[in-house]
């Protein structure tokens, strides 16, 4: 019953594997060598990787020696506010506090649950703007004169509703108390301008899978001063910070996703914004009653964009999301309610949430993301279906109580 | 047709899917989450609420490729079977929340849903035939399940689907096992989903707390004891009773008087019933002349007894053709017209109001 070629609108959630990825990764899978190792197979696995390695850094504006490869966005979350967490209390038993902004990524919010319940952590939560954004005032509050602060997190990009925080400001207000700042920027490689050297935080969770590359497969980028205490041990890879065995040829991948997400990013981002706007503008002509979610389309921050350019997250009131979902994705539409927890129940979005939305608004909104596949056809497709489905949906969310 | 199939994660509800897909219908899988805590994850008996619950019926309908959506009925559930289950122990009758959920949940909150998103029908995986939009048993007897089904009117059953009424428990999973269904020997739910552990007189304590009253005998009029809560007894009840009467002779639950907390015991003389009186009733078909002679099921495995339905009141008097025990207050009191060729049909039912 699904339409034979589905209309991908969830490049959020992942997007497709780039050709030079596939090949390249295809051809590393092929050869022996562990990274580790002293013999020429190793040498030339070590190659392969610390080449991946560089061209990351360069890439991104950090050094090679801070491109630490982990498995992934939720590791590198995990290993930045654990991490920094440890190390810093370790350094100065008074630094218990974590500020944090409450938009973050699940894989931020539970590790500094995580730590509240286990480690004596206090959580300080960060005001939000109603567009998700984060100020430098907000932050500055928190922090106080961050004598007790440990560690600071706010996202570059949310990925549910795409607003862009400054993180430069972010992370200059950190400093001015002496608290390093992570980031969370998975959503915003490719799409916006990130360079970890001139924005000055400490850490940095970027994955392949949401640029091209592969999944499981990530980096967290360390500042060379960071302190992080591991969360893996074994045989002290990436500087003693992440043991394990190097997936070279996710590495290998990875490489050529971020160079290829970086170097097409200015062409990709204005095509991604242009195709967004139409379907918003679309969607709005056709589901009048639409509302837009998190910052204006047009919106800017100092950096740029202050808004993903393949991001369009919208609210349909009187009708839920998970309804909306399955009656699009039985008309060959794939999209996202935003997050869903491990059973696949549609909770109210802990983001549209914490920006201040009801619990309705919340769960009535979709979200549809653009990436480097994503065509004026998709877009089409979409704007063709989506006033009978959302008038279906509100026939069937009338029951609920 | 559309047909959305109800994925409990069970066996019986897999192959209930699979043979909707193999009959041609263009099938939709959705798993109900009934529990408000998602992260309940448990061995042993299964319930329908877990995550592995939810997983397994995934993994069923990836595999006969049909679209799969976890609905979250736990708000919906919670009021009306939960907290309805808890209220009618505490007004001191017994009720049967599988027969509830159909009633409120699967054929009505689900079916709405399904309707107005453009389904037909729903699917599920009870064991029933329901055939020409009459309702009858399983032909596994031991398996039927029309009994927690009789509560449904021919709205509800003409958009309902329960292709497992021809077959046998046996055969069910020798299906799901050539299909490879890894729920192939899951084993089946015997308890109350919502109380897994299957101690339901601990559930009712945490809910209502100790409430205690007089433990009455009426074989000799006297107070023997004192119970927690009224809510720890049935009517018919004989173990548990936490006293020991002089002469000897087992003693059952006669009754529960919630106001005053009293839970009256007696000799299996006393226990028997020959006649109940109900609710108004729920007919599966065209509302039968009345009266009428039929059979009654009274309780969810219990066994047939003839009798004679007459109208009394907006209820029923049920005359039972052999005394019965443990006739309790909110139970259903479910008719049959026998048919041992094609099944016994369902008629209707009506709660239990009193029984004498």
């Amino acid at each position: 019953m699904t339409h034979p070629e589905p209309v991908y609108l969830d490049h959020a959630a992942t997007t497709p594997v780039l050709p030079e990825v596939l090949a390249a990764m295809t051809e590393q899978l092929g050869r022996v060598g562990n990274a580790s190792s002293l013999h020429a197979s190793g040498r030339s696995a070590r190659r392969a990787a610390e080449q991946a390695r560089e061209r990351i850094a360069e890439a991104l504006g950090a050094r090679p020696s801070e491109v630490l490869f982990t498995g992934g966005g939720t590791e590198s979350d995990n290993l930045a506010v654990k991490g920094l967490f440890w190390a810093r209390r370790q350094a100065d038993p008074r630094r218990r506090r974590i500020v944090v902004s409450p938009a973050e990524h699940h894989a931020v919010l539970d590790s500094v649950e995580w730590l509240a319940k286990h480690e004596d952590a206090e959580v300080t939560w960060l005001r939000v703007e109603p567009s998700g954004r984060v100020t430098p005032a907000a932050l500055a509050e928190a922090l106080g004169d961050g004598t007790d602060v440990a560690v600071a997190s706010v996202m570059w990009a949310n990925n549910e509703i795409g607003t862009v925080s400054d993180v430069a400001e972010l992370a200059a207000t950190a400093h001015d108390v002496g608290v390093p700042l992570h980031t969370d920027a998975v959503q915003a490689v490719g799409q916006v301008l990130v360079d970890f050297g001139a924005t000055g935080v400490d850490a940095l969770t970027m994955t392949g899978h949401k640029l091209g590359g592969p999944m499981g497969a990530g980096v967290l980028l360390l500042r060379r001063e960071a302190e992080c205490t591991p969360l893996l041990h074994g045989g002290g890879q990436e500087r003693d910070v992440r043991s394990g065995t190097l997936d070279v040829a996710a590495i290998v991948g990875l490489g050529a996703a971020v160079v290829a997400a970086v170097h097409g990013r200015v062409e990709r981002a204005t095509e991604l914004a242009r195709l967004r706007d139409r379907l918003v503008a679309g969607v709005m002509e056709q589901v009048p009653d639409a509302q837009l979610n998190g910052a204006p389309l047009d919106d800017v921050v100092r950096s740029g964009p202050g808004r993903l350019p393949g991001n369009a997250h919208l609210s349909f009131p009187g009708a839920e999301g998970d309804a909306l979902l399955m009656l699009l994705d039985a008309k060959g539409i794939e999209c996202s309610t935003g997050s869903a927890c491990s059973a696949g129940v549609a909770r109210p979005s802990h983001v549209l949430t914490a920006v201040g939305a009801d619990p309705d608004r919340a769960r009535s909104s979709l979200r549809f993301s653009l990436g480097h596949t994503s065509t004026d056809a998709d877009v089409d497709a979409l704007l063709e279906v989506i006033a009978p489905v959302v008038e279906r949906a509100r026939r069937a969310g009338m029951g609920r109580r | 047709m559309r047909v959305l199939a109800a994925m409990s994660g069970g066996v019986d509800s897999a192959v209930a899917a699979a043979l909707a897909v193999d009959a041609g219908h263009d099938v939709t899988g959705v798993h109900l989450a009934l529990s408000p805590d998602r992260q309940t994850l448990r061995s042993g008996a299964r319930g329908c609420c877990s995550v592995e619950d939810a997983h397994d019926a995934r993994r069923v309908a990836d595999e006969l490729g049909i679209p799969f959506y976890v609905w979250d009925m736990a708000d919906r559930f919670r009021e009306d079977v939960v907290e309805d289950f808890v209220a009618e122990y505490e007004a001191g009758r017994t009720p049967n929340p599988c027969l509830r959920c159909n009633e409120k949940i699967k054929f009505s909150a689900v079916l709405d849903r399904a309707r107005a998103l453009g389904f037909d029908a729903v699917v599920t995986g009870h064991h029933a035939r329901l055939v020409d939009g009459e309702l009858r048993r399983s032909v596994d007897a031991a398996k039927d399940q029309s009994y927690v089904l009789g509560v449904l009117t021919p709205e509800q059953l003409a958009a309902a689907m329960f292709p497992l009424g021809d077959m046998t428990k046996d055969r069910v999973r020798q299906i799901a096992a050539e299909r490879g269904f890894a729920v192939a020997t899951k084993a089946d739910s015997h308890d109350i989903c919502f109380i897994p552990d299957g101690d339901t007189r601990g559930f009712l304590a945490r809910k209502l707390g100790s409430r205690p009253g007089p433990l009455v005998d009426a074989a000799t009029g006297t107070t023997v004891g004192e119970h927690d809560g009224t809510y720890g007894f049935t009517v018919g009840q004989r173990r548990g009773l936490g006293v020991s009467v002089g002469d000897q002779r087992p003693r059952y639950v006669l009754s529960i008087e919630p106001v005053s907390r009293t839970v009256t015991i007696g000799t299996a003389d006393q226990a028997g019933i020959g006649e109940v009186l109900t609710g108004p009733p729920t007919w599966t078909g065209t509302a039968p002349g009345l009266p009428f002679d039929a059979q009654v099921q009274l309780r969810a495995h219990g066994t047939p007894v003839p009798c004679r339905v007459e109208s009394a009141g907006g209820g029923l008097r049920i005359s039972l053709g052999s005394e019965q025990r443990g006739v309790a207050a909110g139970q259903a009191a479910v008719l049959y017209a026998p048919d041992a060729e094609r099944g016994d049909r369902v008629l209707g039912q009506a709660a239990v109001a009193s029984a004498d």
